[in-house]
This record gives C-alpha cells, sequence and structure tokens, in this order.
C-alpha cells in the first residue's frame, strides 16, 4: 500500500501548471454552486440536474456552431438564454407543483430530470465527447516567466470571477437582490407587499439554470462536449456546497475557488488521490464544523 | 398472504427465467434495507450503492482469490458494508434531510473512485468469474435452481430481519424520531444513536444483497458502486412504495422486468427511469402497495379505527393545545 505515496517535490513549472488547472476547476466549482445556492435559497430545492443543465449549456453552444455557423461569443449570450427559459419551463410546468411537499421531492423530481436528460443526449451523442474549438481571439498565450498562461484559460477565469462578483453584487447590494432575500426568509411577507413572489420564484430558477449553462459554454472549449460532463461534475459540487454550507452567496465563491487549488495542489503531491481530496475534505469539516465554513447551523 | 407469497417465490422459476427472478429478489432485498432507512427513519441516503458494491467486491474478490466458501464470502462482504456504514453514517447523520442526500451521494462517490482505483477491485473491467462454491462445501451452487433457492433463502432471512425490526420497540422508536425528532429527543430517545443503528442496519442489509448479486451474476463491476445504481434503489423503493413493508419488492421486480424489456433500447432505459421518477414525485408519490393499501383500507373499514374514533383521538389533543398558554 505504502508504495502508493511517493511525495516529491515537483519542478515549479509542473506546480504552477496544476495549480492553475486548480483555478479553472475551482471556477466552474464557483460558477455551479453558486447556482445551486440561488436555488436552494428560494426554491428549497436541490436541483440535481444542474449539471445536466450545465452539459445542455456546452451542446448548445455546439448545436449553434455546427448547426447555425454561430461561434463562440454569441453562444456565450445565447446558450444561457436558451437553456434559461428551458429552466423556466420546467419550474412552471414541474417544479411549481411540489413547493408544498417535503424537500427531498425536489432533489428526486430534478434527478429523474437529469437521467431524462443525460440519457437522451447519451442516445444520440455515445460517451465520447465533441470538440469545440477555443475562439480565434483567445488561441495562443503568454510566458509569465515562472509559467506558460493560455490565453483562454486567462479568460475563464477572468470572466467566471466577475460572472461570480456581478452575481454576488446584484443580491446583496440591489434592490431586486434585497426582495429575493427578504423573499428567502420570508415569502408570504412579502408578497403581502405586492411582490409576485411565484414570477420571482420562476425566475431564479431560471436564472439558475442560465449560470450553470454560462459555466456549461465556458466548459465547451476545455473539457470535450461530452454528454457525461455534468454528471460528472455535480457530486463534486454537491460536496462543495456541504463543505461551504449554502448559507452565503459569497461562502460558494470562495469555497468553490479554494477546493479547485486544493484538488489541483493534491494532484502535484499524491495524483492519485487528486479525484477523491475534496470528499475527504468534505468529511473534515463534518467531523469540525457540521453546517459548514460559511452555513448557518440548522 | 406471506404463505402464498413464499408459495408463489417456490415454484416462481420453473414458470420465469431463475436468473431473472435471482436478480429481482437481490434488489429487492437491497431496496428493503434502504426502505428501512428512507421509509422508516425519513433519512434519503443518495449513496446506498457504496454499501452495495463494495460488498459484491469483497464478496468476488474473497470467494475467488482467498477462495473462502460462498457463505464465508457473503459473510465478508455483508461485514464490509457493515463497517463502511458504521464510518459513512458516522458522518452523514451529522446533518439532516437535503444535507444528509447529498453527504451520503459525495461519500459513495469517493467509494466509486476507491473502486476505480484500487488494484483489487480490476479498475474498468471488476472481477469476473467468481466461482460460486460448494454451500457448506457440499451443496453445489453452480446449478442455477439450488443458486435460486439459495438467494430465496437469503433474501427471506434479509426480508424477516427487517420486518421484525420494523414492528420491534426499536422500530417503533425510529418511527417517532421520522414523525417528530425534537420530540423523541424530549422523551429522553438519544435520536443520532438511534438513527446510526438504522443506517448501519440498512448499509449491513445492502452489502448482503451486493454479495449476493455478485455470486449471482459471478461478478462485481463499477456499475454496482456508480450513483446510478444509488438512484436505481431510490426509485425502485418510491415506485413500490415509501415505508410499506412490501412496495420495495414490487419496486425491485417492477424495474427489473422493465430493464429486461427495454434492454435493447440502450440509453433510453435510463430516459424511462427518468420519466418513472418524475411521474412517481409528480402523481404516484405512495406508490403501488401504498395506493392498493389505501384502496383496501377504503373498501373495507377497518374494525378498530372509524372516523369518529379518530375524531375521538383528536380530540383531547385539541383541548391540550388550546389549553396552553
Amino acid at each position: 500500500m505504502l508504495d502508493w505515496i511517493h511525495l516529491t517535490v515537483p519542478p515549479a513549472p509542473a506546480m504552477f501548471a496544476q495549480l492553475l488547472v486548480g483555478l479553472i476547476n475551482g471556477a466552474f466549482y464557483a460558477m455551479l454552486s453558486l447556482g445551486l445556492a440561488v436555488i436552494f435559497g428560494l426554491l428549497n430545492i436541490i436541483n440535481f440536474a444542474h449539471g445536466a443543465q450545465y452539459m445542455l449549456g456546452a451542446f448548445c453552444a455546439w448545436f449553434l456552431l455546427n448547426a447555425l455557423g454561430l461561434g463562440y461569443w454569441p453562444a456565450l449570450i445565447l446558450a444561457p438564454i436558451i437553456v434559461g427559459a428551458a429552466g423556466i419551463a420546467i419550474e412552471r410546468l414541474l417544479l411549481r407543483h411540489i413547493y408544498g411537499l417535503d424537500h427531498l421531492y425536489g432533489l428526486l423530481l430534478t434527478f429523474g430530470l437529469a437521467l431524462i436528460i443525460e440519457g437522451v443526449f447519451r442516445q444520440q451523442f455515445g460517451s465520447s465527447g465533441q470538440p469545440y474549438a477555443i475562439p480565434p481571439e483567445l488561441q495562443g498565450g503568454r510566458n509569465l516567466g515562472f509559467m506558460f498562461l493560455p490565453n483562454y484559460r486567462a479568460w475563464v477565469i477572468v470572466a467566471s470571477l466577475a460572472v461570480c462578483l456581478a452575481t454576488w453584487f446584484t443580491i446583496e447590494r440591489t434592490r431586486l437582490g434585497a426582495y429575493l432575500r427578504a423573499a428567502t426568509e420570508n415569502p408570504v411577507l412579502v408578497q403581502a407587499f405586492g411582490i409576485n413572489v411565484p414570477r420571482m420564484i420562476t425566475l431564479t430558477y431560471g436564472a439558475g439554470v442560465a449560470l450553470a449553462a454560462l459555466a456549461g459554454v465556458m466548459a465547451a472549449p476545455i473539457y470535450q462536449v461530452s454528454p457525461l460532463m455534468g454528471s460528472n461534475i455535480i457530486i463534486t459540487v454537491f460536496a462543495v456546497v456541504v463543505i461551504g454550507g449554502m448559507g452565503s452567496i459569497l461562502g460558494a465563491i470562495v469555497s468553490g475557488f479554494a477546493l479547485g487549488l486544493v484538488e489541483g495542489l493534491t494532484k502535484v503531491f499524491y495524483p492519485e488521490a487528486s479525484s477523491t481530496v475534496i470528499f475527504v475534505v468534505m468529511a473534515l469539516v463534518l467531523l469540525v464544523k457540521p453546517a459548514g465554513f460559511f452555513g448557518r447551523a440548522r | 398472504m406471506a404463505a402464498a407469497l413464499i408459495g408463489l417465490a417456490l415454484v416462481a422459476p420453473l414458470i420465469l427465467y431463475p436468473v431473472f427472478v435471482m436478480e429481482a429478489l437481490c434488489f429487492a432485498l437491497f431496496a428493503c434495507a434502504f426502505n428501512l432507512l428512507i421509509g422508516y427513519v425519513g433519512l434519503l441516503s443518495f449513496g446506498h450503492a457504496a454499501f452495495f458494491g463494495s460488498a459484491a467486491y469483497v464478496t468476488a474478490h474473497t470467494v475467488k482469490v482467498w477462495g473462502l466458501p460462498p457463505e464465508l464470502g457473503i459473510l465478508a462482504g455483508a461485514a464490509a458494508a457493515t463497517f463502511l456504514g458504521a464510518g459513512v453514517g458516522w458522518l452523514a447523520i451529522r446533518r439532516q434531510g437535503i444535507y444528509f442526500a447529498m453527504i451520503t451521494l459525495a461519500l459513495a462517490q469517493m467509494v466509486y473512485f476507491v473502486a476505480l482505483q484500487a488494484r483489487f477491485t480490476g479498475g474498468e473491467d471488476g472481477i469476473q468469474a467468481v466461482p460460486r462454491g460448494k454451500l457448506v462445501g457440499v451443496v453445489d451452487l453452480g446449478d442455477t435452481l439450488t443458486m435460486y433457492y439459495f438467494v430465496l433463502a437469503v433474501f427471506l432471512i434479509g426480508f424477516a430481519v427487517i420486518v421484525r425490526t420494523v414492528h420491534s420497540p426499536f422500530g417503533q422508536v425510529i418511527k417517532a424520531i421520522r414523525e417528530n425528532e425534537p420530540r423523541a429527543v424530549s422523551l429522553g430517545y438519544d435520536a443520532d444513536r438511534y438513527k446510526l443503528l438504522a443506517f448501519i442496519l440498512s448499509a449491513g442489509l445492502s452489502g448482503l444483497a451486493g454479495s449476493l448479486k455478485s455470486l449471482v451474476f459471478q461478478l462485481a463491476s463499477l456499475s454496482d458502486v456508480q450513483w446510478t445504481m444509488s438512484g436505481e434503489v431510490v426509485l425502485m423503493t418510491l415506485v413500490g412504495g415509501l415505508g410499506t413493508v412490501l412496495g420495495p419488492v414490487v419496486g425491485a421486480f417492477f424495474l427489473t422486468a422493465m430493464q429486461h424489456y427495454l434492454a435493447q433500447l440502450g440509453s433510453w432505459v435510463t430516459v424511462v427511469q427518468g420519466v418513472v421518477f418524475v411521474f412517481c414525485v409528480l402523481v404516484f408519490r405512495r406508490g403501488i402497495v401504498g395506493v392498493i393499501a389505501s384502496y383496501a383500507a377504503g373498501r373495507r373499514k377497518p374494525p378498530g379505527i372509524s372516523p369518529s374514533a379518530l375524531e375521538a383521538v383528536d380530540k383531547p389533543a385539541e383541548a391540550r393545545t388550546a389549553a396552553g398558554p
């Protein structure tokens, strides 16, 4: 058993490269756990279909390119709108009927939706991935002296940070966000003040789904566009959510990036554990601080 | 009715394809063990494949590589699942509801990755060609009918343990925790201890089912530990009826049959499963057995509990609340 462990100090460029990969993964963890937290805040549903909707975003970009000839930049706008609209339809037609029930039914319903979406795509595309090219504007990279930084990866990190902070700003610092937070605390009272809470719930779900789709489009040139890409990432994101706790938006962002980095570092020092390290961290956090780092105990 | 069902199970391999019935029985035991947790403690575990799959691996490994007889291999598998259940349960009961589901799912995914990377599991290939061996050195399980009756016997033992547990004082306490945990705690019950015990029992019995399955198919593979398996057992229990004794058995037979009939459709099976999931959650939450039971209860009014008797029970409760502060 012990011969698995060979701790050697790797050369610096390899280490920075893995840290970059970790940061990229962290960007996607952050965007996805952010969407999960926003949806959970208002709907009290853990959106199991989030991974499938992330995959839909990537496939939407792929279809836009291969069927309509629309490239990366239009897809970055269109795919979230299309998938978000599909999310709104799901909320209107299905989720609406189960708000009165135990929260677990929300998890089961969205799990069923994830199976349907992934099954359809697996039937059409198998489990192999479709390539999606990096947009010409962002090809190439630059040498930072200590490492080589591909332009597209730099863009993903900057863009996802911007999206996360914009979401945080909208929820914590604007009037719309204030309504949203109020409705999370007490929907009946907010409705009594004349705000259309059901519509707000619909739009919130749509926005959370659109966020997942946006992450999917951004992921398309890095990972291959594959029907399995969603289910691979969603369980890790669940662990991130348990570690961060769903009480705070900032918590979701910080724990997403931090755990991506932890994963990257593990890949440097002990690659065999890189796929399990986030779950180990989750177990440790549960021992020390069961509510999660940023969560409220309940 | 119990006698009729057992009679049916005894002649089933003569009518149906025995391997199909064996598979359904393994999943039925798995679903019953899972139902012990969701139906009677109210905890949704989304990681039961970890126990099912790890027991399958341990049984396959001990029987094939160590050459243990099948009964010891099965015991080893169930014991491994029980220990794993103790660890996972100890961590997971720290959170409730939706978090409990996510934690069990994440820990099960960890088990999946370990199974993918560890050497003894054979990675993508799994452990193949597991010998069924001779039961206590005498009875050859290579014969399909003999194997069938062995599977049936193990299933009945597991099922009896579950029914007995549900109707024991322990079962009453876990149901009380499901209905109102703070109240059960205020009555002096250590809810966490009861939850953990129920979790360990459920994990151990799931392991028993997994061990049995690895002998029936002579195979332990990654699909046994994958999250899709966890989802399937949830679906079986949901279709049959959460919290009913026979529901998981009916659900397991229903879904196994569905998979056999739809096998040539490839990934559409997943789609159909998803549709059944959505349908059950939206309009069929009581499940097959739940609906039949409530229909039967409506047809012939149970003598003890008439609506007026229920009112009489309710009234003092109302009076108590009214008299409160």
